[in-house]
């Protein structure tokens, strides 16, 4: 039954529509819309760093602050892209593979990240975790540890922001998986956690390595919940898309400039990388992608 | 896969893990704000909503907000037709630039409309000031908020046969009619999913907003930028205020999603 109407949807799909009815008009709308939304802002802002020319960017872009503010924003973004797929795979097999009470409330309490602005979510963990709190003083007190205004806090505004995106990824192929293949491993005695390693965890993978960089990506760029809890602190604090802002707004456009167009430059190699990695992958790879 | 109840202490184990880290990340900050904001009292939360500034930030916030939904929804929509229906060259080129907005850090493509249309821009506009005023609001709010619709409607598209719509329009249906009653019966849950979440977006951007000069009092200012001013102000109540109010907000946006969710799964 599901391979019938996958073979139908596949015939089906990439298919195209036989009448040329709207064939200009729509896609003349389309196109201009996609141009001067989204290719224009590109454009602009790669002219306006290479308008600097190669010694007037460099020097920008050499400056301790600026290296020290993208440095802090990959890291940071790859720190948190660790916690969030350990934690997000294994929070997506729990939500397919086991009953509990309050799983539906649960499932529904996943998508706040996604419907609470970024600038509250700054303010909810400054509120929560701030050296004020209990939570932030027992943490200061026993580990000497500052969450706000320090970059721990800035990871966890990242881990906040992209909790979701590998759990709703490798949500859908977990429900999607045959169980046969699951018990058949039990059955000829392995373990679950050997079940796990082998025979899921594969099947997975496309689905977790996309939904990481996916967060990754998003956490390079990630801007209102950062300028919360940072506390915006020059060499220590202060994250790219932090250090750009607030060049723009003491009216230092060169410095601006550089770090506009190296952190885009960034995102784009990150994303395009990775699809051109999944893509090869999965030419050869598993059924399940 | 199969769903199990839960026997062995492994197991346990692993769900715990899973609801605690949720408690921490999701749940405790959650309900701080919510506990922050009324600690004074649900009347020092009413008196913040008295003053003049922060209603028109919030009808600001709406009036833009709605612009640029309205823009995204029948753009992203002729826009996910026309990547599904139509072939042409570049199309390929056309469909990687829709995720575009997911990687652009938001103050950068403020930044980009500063460059265009700012003080000392490209294209300076004489007579309609579009920096510091509604114009750039409304642009930055659409390019932030841009894939959702098309993401949500291109796959649903794609799982359809053109040859219903084809029909409808060969025995005489005109583009509008074939679009009401052939097609959008079958999309119009993952239209309205990817509007949801276009809104949830675009009402609560901040990076670009304050950078094109969203934060005027009683001209520009919005809710998040009002947030924002707030908080530098030590106005601490006002703050948590209005981000009660957001969260409210987030609420219900929550609900819809996931009913919506309900809807689509039980389609597919």
């Amino acid at each position: 039954m599901t391979d019938l109407s996958l073979e139908l949807s596949r015939g089906r799909s990439g298919e195209v529509s036989q009448v040329p009815y709207g064939t200009w008009g729509l896609r003349l709308a389309a196109l201009t819309y996609l141009v001067a939304f989204i290719a224009v802002p590109v454009m602009v802002i790669f002219t306006n760093g290479l308008a600097l020319g190669i010694e007037r960017f460099m020097t920008s872009l050499t400056r301790p602050e600026t290296l020290n503010a993208i440095q802090l924003s990959i890291v940071t973004s790859l720190i948190m892209t660790v916690i969030n797929t350990v934690m997000g795979t294994l929070t997506a097999y729990v939500l397919v593979a086991y009953r509990f009470p309050g799983k539906r409330l649960f499932n529904l309490l996943i998508d706040i990240p996604f419907a609470v602005p970024t600038l509250v979510i700054g303010v909810m963990l400054v509120l929560a975790y701030g050296p004020q709190t209990i939570a932030g003083a027992f943490l200061n007190d026993t580990f000497d540890l500052r969450v706000v205004f320090a970059a721990p806090g800035i990871v966890l505004a990242l881990l906040f922001v992209g909790y979701p995106f590998v759990i709703r990824t490798v949500q859908p192929v977990l429900l999607a998986m045959e169980p046969n293949q699951e018990e058949a491993a039990h059955t000829i005695g392995a373990s679950p956690w050997t079940t796990f390693v082998r025979v899921i965890f594969p099947a997975l993978r496309p689905a977790i390595i996309t939904g990481a960089l996916l967060s990754f990506a998003r956490s390079l760029g990630e801007f209102g919940s950062v300028v919360i809890i940072s506390g915006n602190i020059p060499m220590r604090t202060q994250t790219a898309t932090v250090y750009i802002y607030t060049q723009i707004e003491e009216g230092n456009i060169q410095a601006a400039t550089a770090a506009s167009a190296a952190l885009l430059f960034v995102s784009f190699a990150v994303t395009i990388g990775v699809d051109l990695v999944l893509k090869r992958r999965l030419a050869g790879g598993s059924p399940h992608a | 896969m199969r769903e199990v109840t839960p026997r062995s202490w492994p197991a346990f184990v692993v769900i715990g893990i899973v609801l605690l880290y949720a408690f921490v990340m999701l749940i405790v900050p959650f309900a701080t704000v919510i506990y922050s904001a009324l600690r004074d009292g649900l009347q020092a939360v009413v008196d913040t909503f008295t003053d003049a500034n922060l209603q028109h930030a919030l009808l600001v916030t709406l009036v833009l907000t709605v612009i640029a939904v309205s823009v995204n929804a029948l753009f992203g929509l002729i826009t996910a037709w026309v990547l599904v229906r139509q072939r042409f060259r570049g199309r390929k080129l056309f469909d990687l630039l829709v995720d575009v907005p997911f990687v652009f850090a938001t103050p950068i493509a403020g930044f980009a409309v500063l460059i265009l249309f700012g003080r000392e821009g490209w294209f300076s506009p004489t007579f309609v000031p579009i920096v510091f005023a509604y114009p750039a609001i409304v642009l930055v709010k659409i390019f932030v908020a841009l894939p959702f619709v098309t993401r949500e409607v291109q796959p649903v598209l794609e799982s359809l046969s053109p040859e219903p719509e084809d029909a409808a329009y060969t025995i005489g249906a005109n583009r509008w009619t074939t679009f009401r009653r052939v097609l959008l019966p079958e999309i119009w849950t993952a239209l309205l999913y990817g509007i949801v979440l276009t809104f949830a977006r675009t009402v609560g951007e901040f990076g670009a907003v304050s950078v094109v000069g969203g934060a005027l009092e009683g001209y520009t200012e919005s809710a998040t930028t009002f947030i924002f001013r707030a908080l530098k102000d030590r106005n601490d109540t006002a703050a948590y205020s209005v981000s009660l109010l957001l969260c409210a907000l987030s609420v219900i946006i929550l609900l819809v999603m996931s009913r919506l969710r309900t809807r689509i799964a039980h389609r597919a």
